[in-house]
Parts: C-alpha cells; structure tokens; sequence
C-alpha cells in the first residue's frame, strides 16, 4: 500500500487551488475523500511490468534466432511507440503519462508479431496504425475496442503482403543475411493445396516447434519459452485461465475432428497447437485487458470463440493463419459478451434459501 | 460482365422504384410550418426551451403547446421569426444572463481540507458540502462549465466560476448543474448584484470569505426596495433592480459589485 | 459457507492486544442530536441547566428514533450547529462538565433479563438510546420489533469486524464475554429466537473461544469461525455465510428470518436493562501510523476528538487523514472539533504514505473490480456510465445494491473513486425517479 505518486505529483482527478494568503493556518489540512482510503497493489505500471517480464523469454528467444534484423525491428517498434504516444498526449492535452507503459508493451508486442526481416519503415508504420489509429484516436487507454498491435499487424499484412509473408528460418544470430523460408503452418496449406497428404509433406515435428526452430515472427516460435510467460502472468493474476484454455481447446477440437476423420489431408490438432502465433496469441492477444471481456463465464466464451474463428480460418478460410483475425472478430463481440454474461447480482434468483453448512 | 451489369442495373432500377413508392406510402403527414421552424432555430439542441431539441420545440409550437418566444438561445429575433411563421404577434422579453452569485475565489475565500476525488463540483459536494469554509460558495471543479454548449463559462485563476455575458444565451443548463444553486438567470440591463449566497450570521460568513455578505442590512435601508436581506444574505429583487451606483460604497464587505451583462448580440 | 468476491487487505490489526484503557474526563463534550439512523431527538434541556451523568438531553422523535443522554454531569453550556462526522454542522448539546461525574437519580435498572417481558426489554432499550454500534447506528428497539409476517428464526451476533485496523470489537469479546453473551441472550428473548449462531472472523480465534467460556448456561448459541475476507462483517454476507440464505434485493434480513447485532450492541442493551445505564459511552480504537500513542479507548459519548487526540500523545507531523471508523468505509474529517457519536468504532489516523490518491485515469477494464465485488455488480461499467452522468443506466446496472464496501476501489489499478462515483450514481437516480414518479 506505499504511495507510488512521488510528491508534488497532481493527482488528475481535483486540481488544488492555490493556497489563501488570509489567516496562516497553525495546523496543515487534512485530506478528505470518499472511502476507501486505503488501496491494494494493483496499479497500471506494475501490470504492465510484469507483462513485459512474461514476454522477455519468447522475445529474448527470437533475438537469438532471427538476429539484428529482429533487434531493429524491436528497437523501432518500441520507439515508434513511445514517440506517437507521446505526441498524441500532447497534441490531444490528455493527462497520460508515458511511464504507465502500455505504449512500450504495445511497441514489444507489435514487434513480436511481425517477421524478423520487416523494414524499418513497416515497423514505424504499423507502430503508427497501432497507437495512434487503433488507440489514441478511441480515446486513449481504456476506449480502444480492438487490440492495438493486431490491428497494426494485420493493416500491415493486407497494405504489404509480401514483406509480411517473407520469413527468415532461425539462425546464428550474428549472420546478418539468414535464409528464407515458410512457415510450419505455410508449408501445410501450400502442400494441401497442391494435392499432397499430410505425410508427404515434411511438417515441422513437435520438439522444433516447441522450442521455436522455425519460421514465424519474431516472438511466435518458441512455444516454451511463451509459454513460461504465460504462466507467470496466470501466477500474477493478471490473466485468467480462461481465456488461453478455451482458445486452446476450441483449436485443438475443431482441428482434431476433420483429423480423425481424415488424416491423410489434415495436420494433427498438436501441430496445430503448437505452430502459427497461437501461443503468443491465446496468452498475450486474446488476454489484452482493454479488448476482452470483464467476468469469467464471458473470457472463456471469448476464448472458445477466438480458438473456434482460427481453426476454421486456418483449415478451410483464405490464409494460413488466422489467430490476428480470429481475435479482432472477437474483440467486436467483447460489448455483447459483457452484456450477455453479467454476473449474477446477491439477492436476485430464485434460490434465495440454501440452508448449507456453516463454514 | 453484361450478365453483372444488366442484373446490377435491375437491381438498382427496382429498389429505387420500389423506394420511390415507399417514400409515397409510408410518408406521414406533416405540418409544413415546423420545417420552416427548424429552419429559423438555431439548432444547438441545449434544452434550454425545455423540450428535447429544436425538432420538438418546434412541433410544440405547431401544435400551440409552446410560447412564441420559447427558444432563449435564439433571442429576440427568433421570437419574431418564429412569431411570423406562425402568423401571430408576439410580446418581446428582455434578454437575461447567467450570473454566478460568488466572489469568493482561493485568495478571499479559505479551504477546509484538501480534496481528493472526482473533479466535478455535485461529487465534491457530496463530502460535507465541499472543501471550501464556505459551504455555498462556488467550488469551481467545472460541473456548470461541462454542460455548457456555448461555451459561456471561464474558470478564473482563483478557481470560481464566472459567466461570460457575450456569449450566454440563458438556456439554463448552469443553473440546474450547480449544486450550490448560486447560478441565477438575470435580466441584461440590470448592473448592481449581490456577488454572494453564504446564509451563514455575519462573524460565521466574515470567517468563511473576505467579501461574503454579513446580511448586515444596509444595502436594504440605503436602496428603496430594490434589495432585500433574507437568511442573512442580500438579494436584489430584479423585478425592482435598483439603479443606484452609490449603494457599492454602502455595503462594508464589497459583496455588492457592478456586472455589466449587455449590450450584447442582439 | 464463503460469499463470492470480497478483498484480503493489510489488516494491521497490532492493537489488538492493546487492552481497553478508560478515558479520563474531559472538560467539554458536544452530544449531537443525530446519532442514528431516523429522526434526531428533541432538546428537553434548556442553556444554563444542570444535568447529571446518564440524564436524558433529547426526547425520540417518532417512532424511528432514539434519546441522546449526559455523558456526565455538569452545565449546558449551548444547543447549537456543532461539527459533525457526517460533515456538516448540526444541533449538538454542548456541556461544560463539573468534575463531579454524578449519576442521575432517574436511572431505572430493571435486573436480570430473564424475568422481564420483551415488550418491557424493548423499551428499556429504547429509552436507553441504544442504536447498533458497528457503524450504522439503526435504532436497535426498531430493529428488534420486527412485523409479524416476518418472523424470526435465527439471531446472529456479528464479531466478525473485518476492517483492517479496527480492534474494539476485538477486545470487547475478551474482555467483557460475559456481557457480550448476556446481551445475546437478551435480544434472542426480545425477538422469541431458538436459534442463536455467533459468528466471529478466523483471525479473532481467542475472542471466539472467550465467547464460548464465557456464554451463560441458559444461553444456547453455536459459535462459528468465520472466513477472515472483507467485508465477512456486512450482514448481508453474516447471513450468507452462517446460513446459506442470501437476503433478497432492495429486502431486508427479516425477509429471510435473520436479524444481526453488533457485539458491542449487545454489552450496551445488557447494561441499559441490568444496570439502566444509557448508552453514553462506548470502546473505540485509535490507531493509525499517524497518532503518537495508538489504543483501545473507552470514551464517552460527546468526547471531542481533539481531546481523545491530545490523550494518545497527539498526531504525529506526517498525518494525512483522520477518519472515523475504518479505512474502507469510513467517514474522512476535516476538524477535530468533531465529538465521538455512538457509532464511532474507530479513529483512524493515516500518514502521508499509507495514503492513496484517487486519479481521474481510465477504466482498463482489467475486471479486477468485478472479482471482488460481494454484491455480484460490474463496477467498471458503472463507473464509466456515472463519469459520463449517464445515471438513467445505472438502474439497469443495479446500482442501489451496492453496499459501499470499497472492495472494487481498493483493487482499481485505475485509482477510480468509485465509492464516489456510486454515491453520486444513486443520489441522482434517486432524484430521477421521484420526477418520474410525479410526472
């Protein structure tokens, strides 16, 4: 419960005025305010920390493997970031801060999304659509309905197909020119597409794709070491299991039923699990605050349904992946979501008399 | 492509009939007079006529259930416009502004304690009647500000609100926002007010604010009927408004202050 | 059982082991009028009278309000505005005590409880001023008369005082067990009950067992730990969690045959019928990184908390807030001219760096708030329709069943004042609903 504001720091909220040079006062004023007048921990700056703590593995994994080109990238993701952020604060007079650093994990998110050998000016621009057009333009932080860096991502990949379709394969980081290759899920819907059954194709095996030996973006490939961040986050308390679980599961149900019924043409719901950006996105995406809903029951519909428009987008939709699609659709539906699974308010129902044991 | 074109082209041909007979089916009766109203109101829909918007005003007027001269926003000169619409004469009012009855800026006027909360002057009212010693005076947090649509209402440095006489069109919105209820509707012409509406006895009111009225009753002995002292505070019948500059020096507090209003717009 | 939602705050309960000290007397007290729930009282006594400790000052006024008494015995030296803990100033009774601290002849103590009839209990705890003293002060004679379509069947006694801080209650439990349970045995005869369940929090377990001990033979109640959560005290989740049954909205806890009573409550309505002692002081806790010396008083009614200050050593430079009762729900104070009413069960005093400011920052929708509210209500969503003064959608967000716990408040990244917020939500749509009432 410490005061994080330092001193002098004007609270947003009453402006004080200037003291009165009448009477000098003997003893200070005192403070007055509604109750409460104490306050947990939670605060935005410690949210947002631990978030940046939960994607360092996974970001830290995709420096490794994709090299300077992806540290450029996150340097101008990140700075494209704060700068727009800061500009539209000050240009809007809106009383944000930039310490609160939600532009600085949009910026890392923003560059975990995209392929490691994207242009520099890709970047500034996706970093431009994701603060300025899908954030501050809504109002800032709080009033944007759609996840900031997905809507960038996706802006991107439709404005410039081909650099956000050109992946580099993990390599010694310090080559600066690595080669280029597909995806995991890109190989699959180009050999399926060209006739071939599951087997002939040569699909990325499971222990690649959990430690991230594969073409991606840069933060999507390793699953493990997402997947530590996740975890952190559920153990913090800043994200709830039902998000990732029923977009996980509703992936690993729809992919898994065409798969018994026909295996020859389709991938097993594992490789679907562990390839394309569903871990960074069912624990990093879909779990945005601002963008998904507020109760229990409607994060797991919200997660069923994220994990349900992917699996259809990937098995019979027009691209490869679909989990940026997925959860914009999602984020669409977040109002009627909340509006549909309010919680149930004491003292209302039918069951008013549960004669139970005492605790 | 000629496929595509002509059923594109059909398809247009028979919504826009199809719309076109709608539009003659569907259409409702209207009173031609309030098209030309809404043409003559000012449009800002501030509820200052109390109905909602202009389109209501004016359908009240059309069918007789509003006064002539009901729009303030619009004034004098909408009153005969509308007069005129409507075939029939109408008497005009004086124009009137919004007077913040306070002085008692941070400089004259103490604090209790420091407030933490909403900046909006209904909740900080909420704690005890404010953070000022003086428990009617202007809080200036801005509640009479936000929902003025003229944007009428300055914040002075001193932190009270004050009306600015130009551009206020007397909608009434400032009035029933303050929770203080010291925002009043005043007629333009008249220039001496009571800048005060502390209630409290004389020492109690002197504590509260350097220039709040003490109700000490000589503004009332000096004016011929023009103020009256009620509840130890000063008001000015305006209905009577006196015209006597002299009764400035009368009042021991300044509490009684000139406040030019008009001419204005009209 | 265990109500959803609620907080786990820092409960810094250290003066718990503070025993009760008494407070010495004062030279000047200020006795409010309105010190409960209903109508304050009428003055009975003129400027410049002589009243004794326990004398009558102010008369019921109607059937929902209760007497005010002397603290002790001197001069009324004024009935005049006096500060208040709600914030304004209102009629008080101030007197100017002559040392003597005479008891008034008038007292009438009635005995033992067990011979008396409930009709005759009622009015001695009417006549004694007694009001529920865990803060909400309603008239405890109103309470227990409740109508006949609305019978009774369990009495709880509330010992849960889930507010961090506060430790009075605390230590009323240890130190006067006995009491507390004849109180209890009191109201259960009052009201006609069976069934007695006594409910106190897990982190109070020695008040539970002196309880217990001390619990007279003829005295059936079964003594329950409860959850340490806040708010277990609200007696909605009282009832919830002893009995299953959950009190219907807008209702009552008669509506599901329940009635709850303060621990404190029940010392004072057994003291009004054994000794005829009105209810004109009571313990409170003063506490806080802010005062000098933090204890557990028992202070009179009417005693002015500059004095109450001076006696623990006084603030210390760093004190921000001084609030009365704890520091969720309590009532923030500007002067310390304020007295001690009946219902003041703690005296808070904050430092600068236990504070927390409340910001105007958005709403993340983070959903922390809807975790933690006991009321099942989505407090983000009606903190942004109150900011927008949207208060006609409030109603659908039912509004006026939140209990102004502060739960959602204390977990807001955000800092939102929502407690505010909420306040202002239903004195508006209070407002609303009379215009659309008389349209």
């Amino acid at each position: 419960m410490t005061d994080e504001h330092p001193a002098g720091e004007q609270p947003a909220a009453a402006s004080p005025k200037p003291e009165p040079k009448a009477e000098p006062k003997a003893e200070p004023l005192l403070v007055m305010s509604s109750s409460p007048h104490v306050h947990g921990d939670r605060e935005i700056p410690r949210i947002m920390r631990d978030v940046l703590i939960a994607l360092a593995p996974g970001l830290l994994v995709g420096l490794w493997f994709f090299g300077l080109p992806a540290l450029r990238v996150l340097l101008v993701a990140v700075g494209g970031c704060l700068l727009f952020e800061w500009a539209m604060l000050r240009a809007l007079h809106r009383p944000g801060r930039l310490h609160d650093l939600s532009a600085a994990v949009t910026g890392v998110l923003l560059a975990m999304n995209l392929p490691p050998a994207s242009p520099w000016w890709m970047v500034l621009i996706g970093a431009f659509v994701a603060i300025v057009i899908a954030k501050q333009v809504y109002g800032g932080l709080g009033y944007n309905p759609f996840n900031p860096a997905l809507v960038a991502r996706v802006l991107l990949l439709i404005s410039f197909p081909v650099q956000m379709t050109t992946w580099t394969l993990p390599a010694d980081p310090l080559r600066l020119d690595a080669a280029t290759g597909a995806t995991p899920l890109g190989i699959l819907r180009e050999g399926l597409a060209l006739g071939r059954t599951a087997d002939e194709l040569t699909l990325t095996p499971a222990w690649k794709l959990l430690l991230g030996l594969r073409g991606g973006s840069i933060g999507e490939v390793s699953v493990l070491a997402l997947l530590l961040g996740g975890l952190f986050l559920l153990w913090r308390g800043h994200i709830r299991w039902q998000i990732p679980a029923g977009f996980l599961a509703a992936v690993g149900i729809v992919s898994g039923i065409p798969w018994l019924v026909d295996a020859a043409h389709h991938a097993s719901p594992v490789f679907h699990l562990l390839s394309g950006g569903l871990v960074l996105g069912a624990f990093f995406m879909a779990t945005d605050m601002v963008t998904s809903p507020v109760t229990r029951r409607g994060m797991l519909i919200f997660g069923l349904g994220c994990g349900l428009l992917t699996a259809l987008i990937r098995l019979w939709g027009g691209y490869p992946e679909g989990v940026s699609f997925a959860i914009l659709l999602m984020n669409a539906a977040t109002p009627l979501i909340d509006r549909a699974t309010r919680p149930r308010v004491f003292g209302t129902g039918r069951k008013l008399f549960e004669e139970g044991k005492a605790a | 492509m000629l496929v595509a074109t002509t059923v594109l082209a059909g398809l247009g041909l028979i919504s826009g009939l199809g719309l076109g007979w709608a539009a003659r089916f569907f259409a409702v009766e209207t009173d031609p007079r309030r098209e030309a109203l809404l043409d003559l109101l000012p449009g800002a829909n501030c509820g200052g006529c109390g109905y909602a918007g202009c389109s209501d005003f004016a359908g009240a007027v059309v069918k007789d259930k509003a006064a002539l001269d009901g729009c303030p926003v619009g004034g004098a000169a909408t009153a005969q416009a509308v007069a005129g619409v409507m075939g029939q004469t109408v008497e005009l009012k004086e124009r009137r502004v919004a007077l913040v009855h306070c002085q008692g800026g941070s400089d004259l006027a103490p604090r209790r304690f420091l407030y933490n909360g909403m900046a909006s002057c209904a909740s900080a009212t909420q704690l005890g009647g404010g953070d000022k010693l003086c428990v009617q005076g202007c809080l200036g947090l801005g509640d009479c500000q936000e929902v003025c649509s003229f944007g009428a209402i300055e914040m002075l440095a001193s932190g009270i609100a004050r009306v600015i006489p130009e551009r206020c069109t007397a909608c009434g919105n400032c009035v029933a926002a303050c929770p203080k209820g010291i925002i009043e509707l005043v007629p333009e012409s008249a220039r001496i007010h009571v800048l005060c509406g502390n209630t409290d006895k004389g020492p109690q009111a002197r504590k509260a604010c350097q220039v709040a009225c003490i109700g000490c009753k000589k503004c009332e002995k000096a004016a011929a009927g023009g103020i009256a002292v009620t509840d130890w505070l000063a008001r000015v019948d305006y209905a009577l408004a006196p015209v006597d500059e002299t009764l400035i020096d009368q009042c021991p507090n300044g509490s009684i202050r000139i406040v030019e209003l008009g001419p204005t717009r009209h | 059982m265990r109500f959803q939602g609620g907080v786990h705050p820092n409960y810094h309960k250290e003066t718990a082991g503070l025993a009760v000290e008494t407070l010495p007397l004062m030279a000047r007290y200020a006795v409010p009028l309105a010190q409960h729930l209903g109508a304050p009282g009428t003055p009975i006594v003129a400027k410049g009278q002589r009243v004794a400790k326990g004398e009558p000052l102010a008369t019921p006024a109607g059937f929902v309000s209760v007497p005010v008494h002397a603290p002790t015995s001197g001069t009324v030296k004024a009935i005049k505005d006096w500060p208040h803990p709600l914030g304004r100033n209102l009629p008080a009774i101030e007197i100017e005590a002559d040392g003597e601290d005479r008891l008034w002849e008038g007292l009438a103590p009635l005995g033992d409880w067990r011979r008396l009839e409930p009709a005759a209990l009622r009015d001695a705890l009417k006549n004694a001023g007694l009001v529920g003293m865990g803060g909400a002060t309603f008239p405890t004679h109103v309470k227990l008369s409740p109508p006949a379509e609305k019978p009774i069947d369990t009495f709880i006694l509330n010992g849960a005082e889930c507010e961090p801080y506060l430790t009075s209650d605390h230590r009323v439990m240890l130190e006067q067990a006995a009491a507390v349970m004849e109180g209890v045995g009191l109201m259960a005869r009052v009201l006609g009950v069976k069934r007695v369940v006594v409910g106190v929090e897990a982190n109070k377990p020695d008040a539970l067992a002196a309880l217990r001990a001390g619990c007279p033979a003829d005295v059936a109640a079964e003594f329950v730990l409860l959850e340490a959560k806040y708010p277990q005290g609200s007696e909605k989740h009282m009832i919830y969690a002893l009995t299953g049954r959950s009190v219907p909205t807008g209702g009552l806890p008669m509506d599901v045959g329940c009635l709850v009573q303060n621990v404190g409550t029940a010392v004072a309505a057994w003291a009004a019928v054994q000794a005829g002692t009105p209810l004109i002081e009571r313990v409170t806790t003063v506490t806080g990184e802010g005062i000098a010396r933090p204890a557990n008083l028992r202070v009179r009614v009417g005693t002015l908390l500059a004095d109450v200050i001076a006696h623990c050593g006084g603030l210390r430079p760093q004190v921000a807030k001084v609030i009365f009762g704890g520091p969720m729900m309590g009532l923030g104070q500007f002067s310390l001219e304020v007295p001690v009413i009946k219902g003041t069960s703690g005296i808070l005093c904050l430092p600068a760096e236990r504070l927390s400011q409340f910001l105007a920052d958005p709403c993340i929708r983070c959903g922390a708030c809807v975790e933690a509210c006991p009321m099942g209500l989505v407090p983000s969503a009606m903190g942004v329709l109150a900011e927008r003064n949207r208060f006609a959608d409030l109603a659908d967000y039912r509004v006026g069943d939140c209990i102004e716990c502060g739960s959602c408040a204390y977990v807001c990244p955000s800092f939102r004042p929502l407690v505010q917020l909420f306040r202002r939500g239903k004195a508006e749509l209070k407002v609303l609903q009379s215009k659309r009432g008389a349209a």
